[in-house]
């Protein structure tokens, strides 16, 4: 082991993974962005990662080293040994984009990841550090990848046609010269399904729900935190407790009591159900906050005449807002992409919300654009506030995520 | 000076204290109670039902009238006509009766049926009234009653239909009776299916909750450093936790479609397979797939909770391992790992029970075929898709109990983990 960890062999061997890593970004990426075929290329990987991973230590400059893999790797494609391989009908330029993304995916990070690294024996410490950067430059690729590329995916189908999609399943390029074509399962969404309702008719029950949860979560979350009372800890821990109740078991016997009572199909009996869903989450974030407040102030408060009421109205709501906001945004989620109690509660499309409309899309008499072009429109709002708010958002998501 | 001693029990101000606190938590105790708790206790009392989807309306007679005849002048013949039937085919009605205002001038020529009544003048519309009694299951028949119509009937000149007849019954729900059975249950264990889903159901919530745990570590461990775009890629990495399921549920399923799947179609291109694989139809590839999902899609959340633990250790550590000459991976194994171990504790008995009563995602990428039923799935599956409420409350009592097991064992561990 200690005769392997030496700079002339760990360069290499490093090398060669991330060509490897990289040619196979490069291929898929390629892959998605002209709809023809790229696959990553064994031998053309190897001998570049190689020489790349030998020559880091002595050319220390990044840039010739993306220099050196570009051409390489254009060498050697044309030589039919690249290390992303293309089909027989890509052409030049795309191969050309092809070498130069993999130079470039190549050199930067070997460069940053073998710096400073001897080319003889190395120390603990300095193979660990080269080990790290690796799987960092590992890490970083393949988790943007997971995550960018279903959401690259839902909206390139959502701008496709029916023709294209099934033309070539692998070809996401857009079609510039449609125009305003490009967004027409959007328009037949909001024309022909509704959509627009929908998307009012979800907005609606989520900021009542948000409403509802904080009107009953607020007075509960403040008795907790502040007052003494017998059953006080049994009662925070049966809070936790409601988290973990699954929902589909609560689900049944509530569609069986909404059925004889004619509430199932309603607006009005998703809005006394969801609240109860967020009270619990939102109760347990805000008697935490509540907690931490300072007590003083609203001692003061009692002794100047105020009731309790009036202390939470004008002391501690004021002193919580960026608690509210965070447990506001969090209820506004769980509200908005709610799915099971909208689907077993609603039938009529008249009264459906978004995530019920998107599942009624699920069907193979509607094309698979329109079903993208449904997700993307539950997608973008909760994602608008999200990036907007993201500071109150990751608040309420650590404080509250237990449940999910 | 006497000693000061601490009062002993409530005394009035924390009598009021508490009174106060129960009025401020009224709201929330009353409408968990009705919407969780009630529910929940509910299903212990449907599991012992045998209720079907059809079974859900309370059985009620139904009754049709028609005139037959067309009557033209005073002394022409008419048949009423009373169609009786009970909306259920297996369940019994009690004390039916049926009661309609007839018009003016209508005289009965033939037999009344037995237990019919008329009473009333004949010029102002007579009452007529009828007890049946208990009609049977799928009970339907006819009853005709020959009349003539006089002069006043025509001078009234309305539609004898208008009025509607309106009828009475008392009849059982299934749901209300006192009539039990240990069916649902039996049925249940009775099968291999049962341990074939309680197995699965083990399997999709182990290997989620770790797959999603040791993932989110990972990420966890990337973004502890300092650099430009951190933030971006922190809010990057949480979007498959906070887009709605229902969109990226059926973004992979679009994705990895058999036929016209761009993942396919990447692989086949790529020369890694032949023809198009199935990935969310056969198995075990759909088990591994939804597993995926769940790692994919619950990674976020773990994410959040060890990078926020991992910022709140302190730098003095790390700078005095490495005075010890500690290397980057020992400090991870004996310094960082020890201290989150607390967190991914919490975490992971947090996620083993939401994975486990996990539904939306399995339901939307497979509904539950090619082995991938789970315990969840199977509650929705055997109450709506078999339309047996019954056995699908049994399956939510198995559910429950096994949730009871894991909360106790949550609540032993979490007092003393202060982790949360």
């Amino acid at each position: 082991m200690g005769s392997l960890r030496q700079g002339r062999v760990v360069g290499p061997v490093v090398g060669v993974l991330w060509l490897l890593v990289v040619a196979t970004a490069v291929a898929v990426a390629m892959s998605f962005a002209t709809g023809a075929g790229f696959r990553p290329g064994l031998v053309g990987s190897v001998l570049i990662g190689v020489g790349v991973g030998a020559a880091a230590p002595v050319l220390r400059k990044g840039w010739a080293l993306v220099l050196l893999a570009a051409a390489a790797a254009l060498v050697l494609g044309l030589a039919g040994l690249g290390p992303v391989r293309a089909d027989p009908e890509v052409t030049l330029m795309q191969r050309v984009a092809a070498a130069a993304l993999l130079g470039a995916g190549a050199g930067l990070p070997i460069s940053a990841m073998l710096r400073g690294m001897p080319a003889g024996a190395m120390t603990r410490h300095e193979f660990e550090e080269v080990v790290i950067r690796f799987l960092t430059g590992f890490g970083y690729l393949f988790f943007t990848a997971i995550v960018v590329i279903p959401f690259y995916v839902m909206v390139m189908t959502s701008l496709k046609s029916q023709q294209a999609l099934m033309q070539n399943p692998l070809d996401f390029s857009i079609d510039l010269g449609r125009g305003t074509d490009l967004f027409r399962s959007y328009r037949e969404l909001f024309q022909e399904f509704h959509f627009g309702r929908y998307l009012t008719t979800s907005f609606v029950i989520s900021v009542l729900t948000v409403a509802i949860t904080l009107l009953v979560s607020v007075p509960g979350a403040y008795a907790v935190a502040r007052l003494r009372f017998r059953g006080r800890t049994a009662l925070s821990r049966s809070i936790l407790l409601i988290y973990m109740v699954p929902m589909i078991v609560v689900a049944l016997p509530i569609y069986i009591a909404f059925s004889m009572t004619g509430l199932r199909n309603s607006l009005f009996g998703l809005v006394l159900i969801y609240p109860v869903t967020t009270i619990p989450v939102s109760l347990y974030m805000l008697q935490g906050y509540f907690r931490g407040l300072p007590a003083e102030v609203e001692e003061a408060g009692l002794m100047d005449g105020l009731t309790r009421l009036q202390v939470i109205w004008k002391i501690t709501l004021p002193l919580s807002l960026p608690a509210l906001a965070s447990v506001s945004l969090y209820v506004f989620m769980i509200a908005w992409n709610e799915f099971l109690l909208a689907f077993m509660l609603l039938d009529d499309p008249s009264k459906f919300t978004l995530t019920r409309g998107v599942a009624m899309l699920n069907s193979s008499e509607v094309p698979r654009q329109h079903l993208m072009a449904g997700a993307v429109i539950a997608t973008l709002p909760i994602m608008a506030l999200f990036l907007g708010l993201e500071k109150f958002m990751t608040r309420g998501l650590t404080a509250g995520a237990v449940k999910g | 000076m006497t000693e000061a001693i601490p009062p002993k029990g409530t005394g009035p101000l924390g009598r009021r204290e508490a009174r106060v606190a129960w009025g401020l938590l009224f709201p929330t105790v009353f409408s968990v109670a009705m919407v969780i708790l009630l529910p929940l206790l509910s299903i212990f009392w449907i599991s012992f039902k045998p209720i079907g989807l059809a079974d859900l309306r309370a059985p009620v007679p139904v009754v049709r009238e028609q005139i037959r005849g067309r009557p033209e002048a005073p002394g022409d013949i008419a048949t009423v006509e009373y169609r009786l039937r009970n909306s259920s085919r297996d369940t019994v009605i009690d004390a039916v009766t049926l009661s309609d205002r007839w018009p003016p001038g209508v005289t009965v020529t033939g037999d009344l049926p037995d237990g019919c009544s008329l009473t009333g003048p004949v010029e102002a519309g007579q009452e007529f009234f009828c007890n049946f009694g208990t009609i049977e299951g799928g009970y339907n028949d006819r009853f005709k009653i020959d009349v003539t119509l006089g002069q006043a009937f025509f001078d009234w000149g309305g539609d004898p239909e208008d009025s509607e007849p309106v009828v009475t019954g008392r009849a059982d729900h299934v749901l209300t009776n006192g009539e039990f059975t240990l069916e649902n249950f039996a049925r249940l264990f009775d099968g291999s299916e049962f341990w074939q889903v309680f197995g699965v159901t083990v399997i999709y919530t182990v290997f989620g909750t770790i797959g999603a745990l040791v993932v989110g570590l990972f990420a966890a461990l990337l973004l502890n450093n300092d650099f430009r775009g951190k933030g971006v890629l922190r809010g990057l990495y949480l979007f498959p936790y906070v887009a709605p399921v229902i969109a990226v549920a059926f973004t992979w399923v679009t994705l990895f479609d058999p036929t016209s799947g761009s993942a396919n179609e990447l692989l086949i291109r790529m020369g890694l397979t032949e023809g198009g694989i199935n990935f969310f139809g056969t198995r075990p590839l759909a088990l591994i797939m939804v597993i995926v999902f769940e790692v994919w899609r619950y990674f976020p959340l773990s994410f959040l909770f060890i990078l926020a633990r991992l910022q709140s250790i302190d730098a003095d550590m790390y700078e005095a391992a490495d005075m010890d000459g500690a290397s980057p991976f020992q400090k991870f194994w004996y310094l960082s790992l020890p201290m989150l171990l607390g967190i991914l504790s919490v975490l992971f008995l947090l996620r083993f029970i939401w994975t486990f009563n996990k539904f939306d995602d399995i339901f939307l990428l497979t509904g539950g075929s090619a082995g991938t039923r789970t315990l969840t799935v199977d509650v929705y599956e055997q109450a709506f898709a078999i339309s047996n409420i019954g056995a699908g409350a049994a399956v939510a009592v198995v559910v429950f109990c096994c949730l009871l097991v894991f909360s106790i064992f949550f609540f032993r561990f979490i007092s003393r983990e202060e982790g949360l």
